[in-house]
Formats: C-alpha cells, structure tokens, sequence
C-alpha cells in the first residue's frame, strides 16, 4: 500500500504546532459582543424574582436575557443522533436552577468589563431548596426534574419524581444458579470519580448573521449537525436558517460531543442581530459543563474449577448530575463493552440506573462507560484469579473471546476480528511479567508491584449512526474530500485523505480535506464513539471507490474505448496492457492514455460537461472492538503510600494501523488520560454543592513529570468490515490504566484501593490497617 | 498608559490598561499564537518571553515590559518551524493548542540547559501542560531537536 | 482577575508606603500570580519595579535577596546552590513550572506568608532576616506568625554561614502544593525542624529541634525527633490530605530529612 500504513504527517500539523491561527477565537468578528453567564449559587432553587434594571444602566450592555426571553421547549445538548435517547430535560434558561453554576442570565454587553459590572449589577432572589449531592441518595430525595414538559424520544426508564434519568437491565442465563454452581466467587463494589476532560482549549462559540439573515454558528465542537439540531429545537428556528462551522478544535474528549456555549451566542444574535461572542473561563468549564459520570458498581463473578469464567453481573448506579446529557447509553455502555470480552459465562446480569443530582451534569467522556465498567470488572477478574491461585494472564488467555466467536449476549454475532491473545502474550514480554508478577523489593522502604488489565470499546454506533462523503475532482486535477467529521487534534482528517488516496491511487498532498460546516459538509454525525475511521473511513473508501470507478469511466470515454478495457495508475487512464500485443502494436495504439489531469480539466468543460464527483453514506451493522492489554509497574514508598508509575506497556489491537504515529500519539495520550483518572484527577464539592475541583490548581491533571515512562505496540488484526481492515482506536486506549494500575498497587503492598483515584493517602491508610490487622 | 516595548524585535508603543495582562495586549494586537488556557497560571499555554526568559503572559502586567523586549512565537518562526517539523514527524502534535507555549518553553530550554537528560528536559518543561498528546512523543521530539538521546 | 483604577511606580520607598497606608484598597503588586486569582479593586495599585529590588548579594557575611527577585533566580543563584547544601533552590523546584517562578516574587512570598508555601518552610530553619520598610528587619520566625500589617516587604536577609540542611516535601502530583513539606538544618550541633503546608503556615518544631540538638542527629534520633515533630504540630484536613495522613507524613518527611542533613554535615 502506498499511503494506508505510512506515518504521514498531519495536513495541519505545521499550521497548529507553529501556532497559526486556526481556532475558533482567532476567528471571532471584531465588533462582536461579549456573551457572559450569571450563574447560580445554590444548589437547587427556584428564582423568585430578577431584577435586570440597574445592570441595563451599565453603559456598554445590549441586552441581559432570562427564562422569561427564551422558549419553554425542552431539549438535550447531548450530540447524538436523532431521535436522541437522552431526555429533553433542558431550558435555554429554566426559572429553576438546579446545580451550582446553572445558568441564571445572560448578558451581552460590548466588551469584557462592562459584561462582567452587569452580571454583578443583576439581583436575583431565589427560593432555596435543599439540594440532592450524594448520588447513593438521589432516589429517596425530592424530585429534581418535576416539570411537566420533561420527555424522552422513547422509553429509557425515566423515573423523574425518583430522580431516575435512566434504568436497564440485561439477563442472559440463570445468575443465581451459575453462580451457586461457580467454584470460586467474588465481588466488590467500586466507585468511579466524575473525570474532567481538561481539554486545553476551553468551550467558545461565536455567532453572526449572514447575508440572507440565517444564523451562522462557528464553534469549537465535535457534533456540527448535531448542534444544528439542538438549536433549531432550542430556540424554535427551522434547522434550514441555521449554520455550524467547525474551525480547529483545540482538543475534545467527548466534552465537545456534548452542546455548550453555542446556544447562549445564538440567542443574543437572534435577539440583537449582532455577532456575539462567548468564552468559557476554565472555571466554567470545569463546573458548568459535562464530566465523566460518576459511579457504584457491584461486580460479582464466578468461576468454575478449571478457572472458567461461567456468571458475571455488574449493578451499576450512574450519577448524571443536573441533566441527563448521555445519561442512558453511557450506563449502557458500561456493560455493552464489558460484557462480551469473556465469552465462557453461562449467564450474566447487567442492571444499572443514571440518577440526577444536584451537581455539574455528567456526559460524554473518551471510554464512555467502558472505562468505569472496565476498571471494575477487570479489578473483579484479579481478584478472581488470586482466589484461584491463577496468573491474571494466563486466566484472562482462558476466558477471552477469540475471532469468530459469539457472547451470550450478543445475539449470535461472531467477532470480526481480534489479536487481544496475542496482545497480552506481547505485553507480558515487555513489561517483564515473569520476571515481575507479582512483587520485588526494590529499595529499603520501596517496593514494586505488576498488573494489569485488557480492555475492548466499539468503531462508531451499530445501526445508529452513518457518515457520509464526498470527492470532487477538481478543474486542476486535485480532489477535495468532503467530510462532516471533525478532527480535534487526533490527525482523522490526515488518515482520511490517507484512505482516499489509497483508494485513488494518488499522493495524499493532491487531495484537500475540507470539514466541517453543515451548509458544505455532508452528514456525519461528528466524531464520537470511536467512529470517525471505521464508520466515516468506510464512507471515505467508498466514495473513493465510486470516483475512481467514475474517473476509469470518463478516462475511457474520453479514449473512446471500454471501461472494461481500460486501466488507471493514479496519474493515467490508458488501455490495459497485455490483453494481445499483437494487436496492438498492429494498430499503432500503444500508449494509448489520458493523464487524471486532463480528465480533470476535460470534465469540467465543454466537452466534458460533468464535474465528477464521489459520494457515499455508511452506516456500520456493526460496532467491532478493539482491544488493548494494559501492563503497570509501580513501585510504592512503604512509608508515605506514595506510587510512582514506572512503567506502562500498552499494546493496542485497532485491527490495521492506518497511521502508525498518529495511533501511537493516540494510545499515548488516551493512557495518560487514564493514569490521571487512576491516581490523581480528583474531584471535590463542597457541603453545599459547589465543585472545588474547578481550576487546574485544584484539579490536577498529569504533568509531564507524573506520567512515567509509557510504551506503545501494535498487534494487528484484519478487521473483515473495516477500511483496509482498521477498527477504531480513540477511546479504547483510556480504559486500562486504573484497573492494571490498582492491581499493580495491590500486588505491591497488598492495599486494594477500589474508589479511584488512588491517592497516597488511600493506601498508606490502607497498609495501615494492615499492620493492625 | 502608553508602553514603548521591543515586540518581536519591532519597537512598538501601545496603549494599555493599568491592569491589562499582557496575553491580552499580545492578542489584541494580532498575536494569535498566544492563548490562554487556565486562569490561575498552571497550563503555561501563554508562555511568551521577556528579555529573552518564558513567563507567563496571563499572569504578566502589560505596563511590565514598557521598555523591555517580548518574543512571541511570530518572533521565531524560523527555529519554532525547525522544532516543528521535528515535532509533526514525530506526530506528537495533537489539537495543537498548547504548542505555541510549549515551543516557547522548549526554545528556552534549548538555551539554558546544559545537561539534557530525560528528568531535566521533563522539569524544565513541567509548566507547559498538555491533555492530548501524554507527552511521550514530545519529549522524543525535544530530545531530537536537541540531538540528544535523554539518558 | 484583579482591577485597579491607578497605578504608582514609585522611586521612593517612603511614596510607597504613604501610599499603601492611605487607602485601604491600595495594593503593593509582586509578580501577581496570587494576587490575579482574586477579584480585588484595588484603589491603587504599587509597583515596586523602580526600586531596585532585584537582587542577591552578598554583603558582611550575609545573602541579601530582594523582595522583586523571583523564584527562579533563587533557583538558579550559584551562591544559594552552594550555600546550606542547596536547600533553597531545592525547595523552590517544584513550585509549578519554569515560566511561573520567573514572575512569581520573594516579596509576595514571603509576605503573604502562606501556610503551602516551600520558600517559608525553608526560610525558617536559616538565620533569615525580613525588612519591612516601615516594621523594620526581623527574625522571619517572628514575622511568620504575626497578623498582616500593611507594609512592604523590602528584602530578607541570610546569614552565609555553614549549615547542612535538607528540604523535604510531598506532593500529589509533581508540580502541585505541597501536602506538607519539611525543612531541616544542622550549624554546630544546633538543629532546626520546620514543618509547612499542614497545611496551615510553617513553624518551627521545637522540640524536634531541641531533642536533635541535645541528642544528635544519629538515626535512631531521627525517628525519635520525626515522632515529636508529629505530636507537637497541629495539622488539618484540606482537600488535599487529612489531618490525619499529614501527621503520618510528618514523621516520614522529617526523618528522612534528618537523616540526609547528618549524611552531609
Ligand atoms: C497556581 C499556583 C501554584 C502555586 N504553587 C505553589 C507551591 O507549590 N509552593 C509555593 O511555595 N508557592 C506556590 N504558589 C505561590 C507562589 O509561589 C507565590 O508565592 C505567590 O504567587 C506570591 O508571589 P507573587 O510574587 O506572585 O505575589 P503577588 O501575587 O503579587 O502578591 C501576593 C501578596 O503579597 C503582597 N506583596 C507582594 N510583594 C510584596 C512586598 N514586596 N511587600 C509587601 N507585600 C507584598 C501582595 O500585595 C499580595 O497581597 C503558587 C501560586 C499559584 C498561583
Ligand atoms: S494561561 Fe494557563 S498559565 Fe497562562
Ligand atoms: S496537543 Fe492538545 S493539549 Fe497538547
């Protein structure tokens, strides 16, 4: 292959790393107002009155607007498609606010400092309610969402007056009998913290009118047909009038799979026909946006004597927060991506519930699910394997779903593709596993412990979610691809064009990716749940596939021969050689052909008088996983609890590896992301219910200092469905870190930390409770 | 007030507010490769020099360089382009946001260090935070732009 | 983000100082990175940049460093690395990052006297000596824990003798707080044990120290005055630690402290 397997550069990367502007807000119309939130204070209550009055005196100020300047449609901010499954729970601005941080105003003013005197000029009484923080709670707390308009698309098991955003149960098999029947058992509840995404480039949106008065959205987000959706139904404008574009995304995470800033922007344009700007601080992006959901989870686990895994049940219990942004397909998601990794259960059991608090809104996050499932099941597996005497890879070698087989739950699909085997044999190696598993001194009061974990996540959503694309060959013969994806920094809109040019035979430098903005764009949903190279790759490929068929065809017309008979090398259509050369040398033809360049210029002419085009829609019947085996190596000061990551050996099955540097980054920082989540991302409320947690000061993020040393392998697989057999990679890399890591902490000092992060403190508390045990 | 500043080894006089900082004169007077990602200094995205030494911009008053010399990213685009390069080739440049500080950084340190190990490369750039990338492919990228091999 | 509706660039100290005590808003600027994170209006704000407060030399015997001097001039200082076994550069190294130390102040430091700081913690088991342009030069010990009073902060003042000490703290991640750190000096036989980040403001522990001096810094004497140092400090929960942990990580820190100060003196 000549592009497809080549550690390309990104077709950005110039451009960002020598910081151009790219962005969203080096974009922004000078005259545009500045668009800043009046935030509540409590917890939950409802506004009994505002008073504007003083903060419309503030010379500089446009407008202020409350829940009585918006319509009370309700609606979700959550990227999916439609009909979405997350639950119309939302005002533009609601009379009753329902987490610290929940929007109360907003104020447009002609620059920074008089919209910041208006916000403080604005007084706002409330009638307070006492708030619902502890989500183990929520259920036996007043209603949260008692309004009447609250609805869903289809049944997801809301109960509002309990504070239930979302209930599910999966049963295959007799638990209870397979369980009884098990030879060995265990379980353990775990809790998993409401992770930040951190993305460097806070939320920010800008907002015009365009010459024929339709609304024009520029915003930093990964779901531009989405959020046109969202702000048609929001603020009751036809979706035709409106118009998303992306610029660069200065990093994602699923933060952006989630609607933000835009809607507050639109609405001050529609209200004063100006171009409105906003931009997230860091503290708003931390409190009053979207986090991972937090959760409990019950694992029990079961079995028999030979060490086979025959009953697994997961109870999972979601904390959504305020509104319910991805509240039923992360829970859901938390066995769907956990569940069929080990395919000898007899029965299993998966039954969760999402339930509103009164804090920050949970929503989508890189693992989305998969990781808080992942962290629990696996921990449960080494545990299980201990009780058994049996090495955690060798167990796991038992127990995997291999290629070709079914799960129990999985309605009978075999599996694609997988090399997961092959990528815990590979893992063992590196990291040193014989050698090391379980423990070794390493110093006086220092000691090293190994573990690990496997992990799976999905390519894009089965029967949900298409992509389209298109190609054009331009006038001059270069090609320009067409996407509705949105590249955040992961280098899709490189690997895309890689796949194009695979297919057409080109150099990846002819092809000009173009994305995104919805009046250009065709559909795609956006970049999330891992799709963007497997579902919209597959929709590149065969857009592709149809230019280049189209190309041959024009190519031959222009030769005034057969298609059949022609022949195309990526520069020209000619005659195919060889069939008799005989003949051809008696009809004088021999290199008969026309350059990809003249086709180019020909079809857009006169003669040609069709401009030739590639399109395609794809929509994945199924979602194959990737897999990834997780190794750590910690060793832990005896004395203070303190564990220092030594070592991490990632080794990734993402089917083919389109671009191998641009995967690597990719695991690379997927795995620090979860070593964050597994030993220092905490997150801290107040008692009444302010995030403490809100700056990087207070929420700390991995340091380059605090990583350790982080290794990457590929084992690759050929993925039948796949784009030159690639599966997805993006969010599959995050989920190993905190259940290798647990275990590589527990195997050096014996402390089980099973509520993350795993702070010093934790498990010197933990050593010492062994000591006076 | 009015400043009389060397940026980008241009003299320049602007005007700025008493508590203006100086990532938001640099920007407003078109400097987009400075950009802010935290407001209580600990990202180091807006790192910008003075007098040749990286400080952060967001927490810089502007009246602070009246009379001294600033160097953003524009100000060495020749050897940031050679970090770059390097930098892209190795594919550890992700979203991008945080590049421009840490090149800045790297440029820095490129100067001040004498040795270049893995541990002192890391410290030095302990400032410049980045989500996407988990830093790895950086300092592969720092240690070739320095022709080093870390240890 | 702070605002200020003016701002003095005074020549004088004596400008300075009227001008701070003749309005209660009015605010002496260091490298502000403490004080943008607040949202202070001030009446006038003071730079003291014209005052030739950046420095560190020496004079008699003693280091003097001036109040604008930043933390990353202490750090890279060849006098301070080669002075009290380098304990200053070594407990400024990890406060946040490059870029930050060379705004952050020794004046805004030390003044705002804050319970995580590193450079207090160190400070205190030194001969320092702080000068307040109108309180006049004090032991830091006795300014440490007095109230605030406006003044400014002029320089701090160490005396060049030939101390071994070590610094020890315990962070979260490598560039956060301290959850609690530890400073330890040995001159003559006389031992000095500080504790910071408890996380209220650092003292002196006495009677480690005391212990140490009669008894010797042997490494069973280590222990003993790590256990001490643990039951005569109060420690409290923050978001970081609780009381509890900070107590336990007192004995460690301190010891391991002690035990590198014998190995270098
Ligand atoms: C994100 C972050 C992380 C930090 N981490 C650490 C850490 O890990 N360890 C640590 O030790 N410190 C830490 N600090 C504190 C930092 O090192 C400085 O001590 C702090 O920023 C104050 O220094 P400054 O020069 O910026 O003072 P400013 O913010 O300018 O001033 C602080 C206070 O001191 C007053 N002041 C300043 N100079 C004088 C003077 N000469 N005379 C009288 N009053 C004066 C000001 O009026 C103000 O009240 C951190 C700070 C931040 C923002
Ligand atoms: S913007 Fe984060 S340190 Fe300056
Ligand atoms: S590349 Fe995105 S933050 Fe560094």
């Amino acid at each position: 292959m000549r592009s497809v397997g080549k550690a390309a550069k990104k077709i950005d990367g110039m451009a960002l790393a020598t910081g151009k502007p790219s962005y969203t807000e080096d974009m922004v119309p000078a005259n545009a107002l500045v668009v800043k939130i009046l935030r509540s204070p409590h917890a939950f209550a409802k506004i009994r009155s505002v008073d504007t009055s003083r903060a419309e005196r503030v010379e500089g100020v446009e407008c202020i607007l409350t829940y009585r300047d918006v319509p009370r449609v309700r609606f979700t901010l959550a990227g999916q498609s439609y009909p979405e499954p997350s639950p119309y729970d939302r005002l533009i601005l609601d009379p009753v606010v329902r987490y610290v941080g929940d929007e109360v105003a907003v104020v447009a003013a002609r620059d920074d400092k008089a919209a910041a005197e208006a916000l403080r000029k604005i007084r706002v009484e409330y009638e307070i309610y006492p708030p619902i923080l502890d989500f183990e709670q929520a259920q036996n707390g007043g209603a949260i969402h008692p309004e009447e308009n609250l609805s869903c698309n289809f049944p997801i098991g809301l109960q509002a007056e309990k504070n239930v955003a979302s209930s599910q149960t999966i049963e295959a098999g007799d638990f209870s009998g397979e369980l009884a029947a098990c030879a060995a058992v265990v379980e353990e509840t775990y809790y998993t913290q409401a992770q930040a995404h951190a993305m460097m480039e806070t939320y920010r949106a800008f907002s015009y009118l365009d010459s024929q008065g339709r609304l024009v959205v520029v915003t930093s987000t990964q779901i531009p047909f989405h959020v046109r959706r969202q702000l048609a139904r929001a603020l009751q404008l036809p979706a035709g009038k409106i118009r998303v574009i992306k610029p660069r995304i200065g990093g994602g995470f699923g933060g952006k799979q989630t609607g933000a800033v835009e809607v507050f922007a639109a609405l001050v344009t529609l209200k004063t026909g100006k171009p409105a700007r906003i931009v997230y601080d860091r503290r708003e992006t931390f409190s009053c946006t979207t986090s991972r959901h937090a959760m409990r989870l019950k694992v029990r686990m079961g079995a028999d004597t030979e060490g086979y895994i025959r009953a697994l049940e997961i109870v999972t219990l979601s904390d959504t927060g305020a509104y319910g942004e991805h509240a039923p397909t992360v829970l859901g998601c938390v066995g769907e991506y956990t569940l069929p990794l080990y395919n000898k259960t007899r029965a299993l059991r998966f039954s969760g519930r999402a339930v509103y608090t009164n804090k920050t809104p949970a929503g989508a996050l890189r693992g989305y699910g998969a990781t808080q499932g992942t962290f629990a099941v696996e921990s449960t597996l080494n545990k299980l394997a201990e009780k058994m005497n049996l090495d955690p890879t060798e167990m796991r070698l038992k127990n995997i779903i291999k290629e070709g087989e079914t799960y129990l739950t999985g309605k009978g699909v075999p599996l694609g593709s997988s090399s997961l085997g092959r990528c815990i044999e590979k893992g063992k190696e590196l990291i040193g596993w014989q050698e090391k598993f379980p423990r070794r001194e390493a110093a006086s009061n220092k000691v090293r412990g190994v573990g690990m974990a496997v992990a799976m996540q999905g390519s894009g959503i089965a029967n949900i979610d298409t992509a389209s694309a298109e190609l054009r060959l331009n006038d001059d013969g270069n090609i320009t691809l067409l996407l509705g994806s949105t590249d955040m920094g992961t280098g899709s809109d490189t690997i895309l064009a890689q796949m194009a040019a695979e297919v057409l035979r080109i150099s990846p430098e002819k092809i000009i990716v173009h994305a995104a903005d919805t009046d250009v764009s065709p559909y795609d949903p956006g970049s999330y749940a891992s799709s963007t190279t497997y579902v919209t790759g597959n929709a590149v490929l065969r857009a592709a596939e149809d230019l280049k068929q189209k190309i041959i065809a024009r190519g031959a017309a222009f030769l005034e021969i057969d298609p059949e008979e022609a022949e195309y090398d990526g520069e020209t259509v000619k005659e195919a050689a060889g069939k008799d050369p005989a003949t051809a040398a008696l009809e004088g033809s021999g290199e008969k052909g026309i350059t990809l360049a003249k086709i180019a210029e020909q079809s857009v002419l006169g003669i040609g008088r069709h401009q030739l085009t590639g399109q395609a829609t794809f929509g994945g019947e199924v979602s194959p996983p990737p897999f990834v085996a997780g190794f750590a190596e910690v060793e832990v000061d005896k004395e203070t609890g303190k564990v220092e990551l030594v070592d991490y050996v990632a080794v990734v099955d993402c089917g083919t590896v389109i671009n191998p540097n641009l995967a690597r980054i990719q695991a690379e920082g997927g795995i620090a992301q979860g070593i964050g989540m597994a030993l220092y991302e905490d997150v801290k409320y107040s008692e009444k219910g302010k995030m403490q947690t809100d700056t990087f000061m207070q929420y700390k993020i991995p340091g380059r200092e605090d990583v350790g040393r982080v290794r990457i392998a590929f084992e690759e697989s050929y993925e039948p469905t796949g784009p030159f057999g690639a599966k997805s990679i993006g969010e599959v890399v995050i989920n190993t870190p905190p259940p290798a890591i647990a275990q590589a902490v527990y195997n050096a000092v014996g402390v089980r930390v099973t509520d993350l992060p795993i702070t010093a403190e934790k498990v010197f508390m933990g050593m010492r409770e062994i000591v006076h045990k | 007030m009015l400043i009389n500043a060397v940026v980008n080894g241009k003299k320049v006089s602007w005007e700025v507010a008493k508590d203006e900082m100086l990532a938001d004169t640099l920007r407003n007077h078109g400097l987009l490769s400075v950009r802010t990602g935290c407001d209580t200094g600990n990202c180091g995205i807006c790192t910008v020099w003075v007098e040749g030494k990286p400080v952060l911009s967001c927490s810089t008053l502007s009246f602070r360089v009246d009379g001294k010399s600033v160097t953003t990213l524009e100000g060495v685009s020749k050897e940031a382009a050679k970090f770059a390069e390097i930098l892209t080739a190795e594919g550890a440049e992700q979203c991008g946001f945080c590049s421009p500080g840490l090149i800045m950084n790297v440029l820095a340190l490129a100067r001040e260090l004498k040795t270049c190990g893995d541990e002192e490369i890391n410290h030095y750039l302990a400032g410049n935070l980045c989500r996407c990338t988990g830093y790895m492919g950086q300092l592969r990228a720092v240690k070739k732009y320095l022709g080093v091999d870390g240890r | 983000m702070f605002s200020t509706r003016d701002l003095l660039q005074p020549e004088t100290f004596e400008q300075a100082y009227e001008t701070l005590i003749s309005r209660r808003s009015n605010t002496v600027l260091g490298g502000c990175a403490f004080l943008r994170l607040g949202r202070k209006k001030m009446g006038t704000a003071i730079d003291l940049s014209k005052l030739g407060l950046n420095f560190i030399r020496e004079a008699d015997h003693r280091v003097e460093i001036g109040a604008m001097t930043t933390l990353r001039d202490i750090e890279t200082s060849p006098l301070l690395a080669s002075s009290f076994s380098g304990l200053l550069p070594r407990a400024v190294r990890n406060i946040v990052g490059v870029q930050f130390r060379n705004g952050a102040t020794v004046g805004g430091s030390v003044f705002s006297r804050s319970g995580f700081s590193d450079l207090l913690t160190a400070l205190l088991v030194l001969d320092c000596e702080v000068t307040l342009f109108h309180g006049g030069t004090m032991p830091l010990a006795e300014f440490a824990c007095g109230a605030y009073e406006k003044d400014i902060l002029t320089k701090i003042s160490l005396g060049l003798d030939a101390r071994a000490a070590a610094y020890q703290s315990f962070r979260n991640t490598t560039s956060d707080f301290s959850v609690l750190n530890v400073a330890v000096s040995c001159l003559g036989g006389r031992w000095l044990v500080a504790v910071g980040a408890r996380p209220q403001r650092a003292r002196v522990a006495v009677n480690a120290s005391e212990f140490l001096s009669q008894e010797g810094g042997a490494e069973t004497n280590a222990s003993a005055a790590a256990l001490l140092a643990g039951a005569e400090l109060s420690f409290g929960t923050n978001m970081r630690a609780t009381a509890e942990f900070r107590r336990a990580l007192c004995q460690v820190l301190v010891k391991r402290a002690v035990t590198e100060v014998k190995q270098c003196s």
